[in-house]
C-alpha cells in the first residue's frame, strides 16, 4: 500500500468526520470538556452505529420486564373494556395470540363462544380456593380418607390438592407448558388460570409458570422475537414481516451486542437476504467436500456426463451408465486408440480434443461454487477467530496500558480496530456467498469492485493489529490503525447500502436457479 | 399415592375388561407391566387373530400416560411392522393424556385402530398406502400376516 492512497483515505476521513461533529452540535448535544470521548477512533465506530444507514432496519430491544408491563397494560385494558376478571381477559388474550383487537370484536358479537373456545366456559364469579368436601374420592389417586384438601376449576372436576400440584408440576417443569394447561378431566378443555395456579403451588413452580406465559407472549407476536443469543433474555420487536424478506436483510442489534436477522434469527449476513442464505448453508452442507473431491478425483463420461471415479490403473474407460468407452487421458474415443491398447499417448485427435473442452465446461460450474466456497470458508474461520482476537486485544490494551503510560481510553483504538475485523468479516463472508448467486452484469462488477476495497482494506487492518505491543504504542501507527478502521467501516457501509438499494429496488439479477 | 389407583384400575380390568380384552400382570409382584391380550376385531382383516400387547405404566402415572406396545407383528398403518410394535395414537401423546384418562379407554381405542387405521398418521408408510389405494390388496396383506403371526 503506497503513502498516496493512505493520504487519500485520511482527508476522506477527515471530511466524514468535521460533517458529524457538525450534526452531533446542531443536535445540541453536549461534549463537554469534562466528556472523556476525544479519542477520535472511538467516538466515529460509535457514531457509524449510531447514523441511520438505508440497510439498516428500525427495531426496538425489550428487556423482561418491558415485556412483562406490555401484556400486563393489554390485560388491564381488555378486564376494563370487556369487565371481566383480570385472569380471564389473559387466557382470552393468549387465546387470540394478543390479538387485542379481534378479541373485542368477537367478544361483543358471540361472548359466551368466545369463553368457551379459550377454555372458559360458563363462568360464575369468587376466587379460587381449597376445599374439603364430605365422601369426596379423587378420581386421579382414588384417596377418600376425610379431611383431604381438594380444587375445582369453574367447570366444576374437582382433585385433591395433591394430583392437581403433582398434575401441575408435570405440565410446567416437564412439558415446558403454561397458556394452555387444560383441566385434568379427560375431555374437559377448560384452561388453567393463573390466580388458581398461584393458589395450588410453590413460588419456585409460579415462577417458572409466568416466565413461560412471558415466552409465549413473544412467541405469539409477529413482530417480537427472542434475542437467540445463550442466556439472553431480551426480545426485539421489528415490523419486517416475511413477505419484504426479499427485499430487506432485517439486522438487528439486541443489546446483549449480539447482532441477527430478524427474518430468519441466524447471525448477521448482510448483504444475502435471508432464501438465498438458507440456499447457500444447504449448499455448503451438502456439497463442499464432496465437491472438493469429486474435483480432485473424478472426470465425466464425454457422452452422458454422468461423474466417473477411476478406481483402477487401466485407462481403458467403460461407462457403467451409458457403456462409452473412452481413454481417460485424452478423454478420446477408445476405438481411435487402435493399437495402443491401455497406453495414450496421443493428443490431438478430434474427439480427444471436443472430449476435453465439454469436460472443461462441466468442470467450470465446480469450480466456480469451489472459488466462491472458499473465500467464504476463509472469512469464517477467521470470523470464527474473532472471539481469541477479542481477548487477544483487551490483554495488548492492558498491556500498552501499562507499558506505555496511556489512559484505558487512549487504548480504546484498538477495540475499535478489532471490532470493525469482526464485523467487516462477517459482512464479506455473506459477500461470497451472494456473488455465487449473482448474474454475471454491471452491477456485479461494481459490487465486486466494493468487495475487493473492502477485503484489501481488512487485510491491511488485520495486518496492522497483529503488530506486537511495543509497535502499536508508536503514535504513528496508532493513527494508521485509527484511519484503516474507520477507512473499513467506511467501506463496510458503502457496500451494504449499494446492495441494500439494488436489493430494495429488486434491480439485482441471479442465476443458479435463484 | 399412584399406587391406589393403579391396583383399582388393575382390579377393574381383570374382573370387567373391555369386550375382547384380556388382562394379566407380567409378574404377578409389580403392578406397572400387564400384558394384553386382544381379539382382532369382527370385521376387521385381524379377525381370529390374538394379539398380545405390553403396557408399562411409568412412575408418574397417572400423570404421564402409558406405554404401549405390540408383542405380536401387527401390519397396521399406525403400528411399526418390527419388534417394537411401536404405535402412535392420540390419547397416549402427552398434550392430550390427562391423568384422569383410563386404561380401558387407552384399550378401546387401540381396537378401534384396529378397525379404523388413520393413514395420514401412519408410521409405516408401505402400509398407508396400500390401505390408501388399494384396500383389497391391504385387507389380504393384513390377513396374512394375522394368519401368520397372531394365531
Amino acid at each position: 500500500m503506497d503513502s498516496d492512497e493512505d493520504f487519500g483515505m485520511s482527508s476522506e476521513e477527515d471530511v466524514l468526520e468535521d460533517s458529524e461533529n457538525d450534526n452531533e452540535s446542531a443536535d445540541g448535544t453536549d461534549f463537554g470538556i469534562d466528556e472523556p470521548e476525544p479519542d477520535l477512533g472511538y467516538t466515529q465506530k460509535e457514531q457509524v452505529k449510531k447514523e441511520k444507514k438505508t440497510f439498516d432496519t428500525t427495531f426496538k430491544v425489550y428487556h423482561p420486564d418491558d415485556i412483562q408491563a406490555q401484556q400486563d397494560d393489554l390485560i388491564d385494558e381488555v378486564n376494563m373494556i370487556l369487565d371481566i376478571r383480570k385472569e380471564d381477559a389473559a387466557i382470552l388474550l393468549r387465546h387470540f395470540r394478543w390479538n387485542k383487537e379481534r378479541l373485542i370484536e368477537d367478544y361483543m358479537d358471540r361472548p359466551r363462544k368466545v369463553l368457551e373456545d379459550a377454555g372458559l366456559g360458563p363462568s360464575t364469579t369468587g376466587p379460587p380456593k381449597l376445599e374439603v368436601i364430605r365422601g369426596f374420592m379423587c378420581d386421579i389417586c382414588c384417596e377418600d380418607e376425610p379431611g383431604l384438601q381438594s380444587f375445582a376449576m369453574k367447570c366444576g372436576h374437582r382433585y385433591c390438592a395433591d394430583c392437581y400440584r403433582q398434575y401441575l408440576n408435570q405440565k410446567i417443569k416437564e412439558e415446558g407448558e403454561a397458556a394452555r394447561i387444560q383441566c385434568p378431566q379427560d375431555g374437559c378443555k377448560r384452561i388453567l388460570d393463573a390466580k388458581s395456579l398461584d393458589l395450588l403451588v410453590t413460588s419456585e413452580l409460579q415462577n417458572r409458570y409466568h416466565e413461560l406465559l412471558t415466552r409465549t407472549y413473544v412467541e405469539d407476536k409477529e413482530q417480537l422475537k427472542w434475542c437467540p443469543a445463550p442466556d439472553c433474555q431480551n426480545a426485539i420487536e421489528c415490523g419486517i414481516k416475511k413477505k419484504d424478506l426479499d427485499r430487506v436483510v432485517p439486522t438487528v442489534a439486541c443489546d446483549c451486542k449480539h447482532r441477527f436477522c430478524f427474518g430468519c434469527g441466524l447471525a448477521d449476513h448482510q448483504p444475502a437476504p435471508c432464501d438465498l442464505v438458507k440456499k447457500w448453508l444447504k449448499k455448503c452442507a451438502d456439497d463442499s467436500e464432496t465437491a472438493n473431491w469429486i474435483s480432485a478425483n473424478t472426470k465425466e463420461c464425454p457422452k452422458c456426463n454422468s461423474t466417473i471415479e477411476k478406481n483402477g490403473g487401466c485407462n481403458h474407460m467403460t461407462c457403467r451408465k451409458c457403456k462409452h468407452e473412452f481413454c481417460w487421458m485424452c478423454m478420446g474415443l477408445w476405438s481411435e486408440h487402435g493399437t495402443s491398447w491401455y497406453n495414450c499417448n496421443r493428443f490431438e485427435e478430434k474427439s480427444g480434443s471436443e472430449a476435453r473442452d465439454a469436460q472443461a465446461k462441466s468442470r467450470v460450474s465446480l469450480e466456480r461454487y469451489l472459488h466462491y466456497y472458499n473465500r467464504y470458508a476463509n472469512h469464517e474461520q477467521s470470523a470464527k477467530l474473532d472471539k481469541d482476537i477479542f481477548t487477544k486485544t483487551e490483554k495488548k490494551m492492558i498491556s500498552l496500558q501499562t507499558a506505555s503510560g496511556m489512559s484505558w481510553i487512549e487504548v480504546q483504538y484498538l477495540n475499535s480496530a478489532s471490532h470493525a475485523l469482526q464485523t467487516c468479516r462477517q459482512t464479506l463472508k455473506w459477500t461470497y456467498a451472494f456473488a455465487f448467486y449473482l448474474k454475471r452484469v454491471n452491477l456485479t462488477e461494481m459490487f465486486e469492485d466494493n468487495q475487493k476495497d473492502l477485503e484489501m482494506a481488512v487485510e491491511a487492518l488485520s495486518e496492522m493489529f497483529e503488530k506486537p505491543v511495543d509497535e502499536l504504542a508508536n503514535p504513528k501507527l496508532k493513527v494508521e490503525i485509527m484511519d484503516k478502521t474507520s477507512y473499513c467501516n467506511k467501506r463496510r457501509v458503502i457496500l451494504l447500502a449499494d446492495t441494500a438499494d439494488n436489493l430494495a429496488n429488486g434491480a439485482w439479477e441471479w442465476s443458479n436457479g435463484h | 399415592m399412584t399406587q391406589k389407583r393403579i391396583s383399582k384400575e388393575l382390579q377393574e380390568c381383570l374382573t370387567t375388561p373391555p369386550a375382547g380384552i384380556k388382562v394379566n400382570l407380567v409378574d404377578e409382584g409389580n403392578i406397572h407391566n400387564w400384558n394384553i391380550v386382544m381379539d382382532g376385531p369382527a370385521d376387521s382383516p385381524y379377525v381370529g387373530g390374538k394379539f398380545q400387547l405390553l403396557l408399562v405404566l411409568p412412575t408418574e402415572y397417572p400423570f404421564k400416560p402409558p406405554k404401549i406396545n405390540f408383542k405380536t407383528r401387527i401390519y397396521h398403518p399406525n403400528v411399526t411392522f418390527d419388534e417394537h410394535g411401536s404405535m402412535c395414537i392420540g390419547i397416549l401423546k402427552s398434550d392430550s393424556w390427562k391423568p384422569s384418562s383410563r386404561i380401558p379407554n387407552v384399550l378401546t381405542a387401540i381396537q378401534q385402530l384396529l378397525l379404523e387405521p388413520v393413514p395420514d398418521d401412519a408410521v409405516e408408510q408401505g402400509a398407508a398406502q396400500k390401505f390408501k389405494e388399494d384396500r383389497k390388496a391391504f385387507d389380504k396383506e393384513a390377513r396374512d400376516m394375522t394368519k401368520k403371526y397372531a394365531k
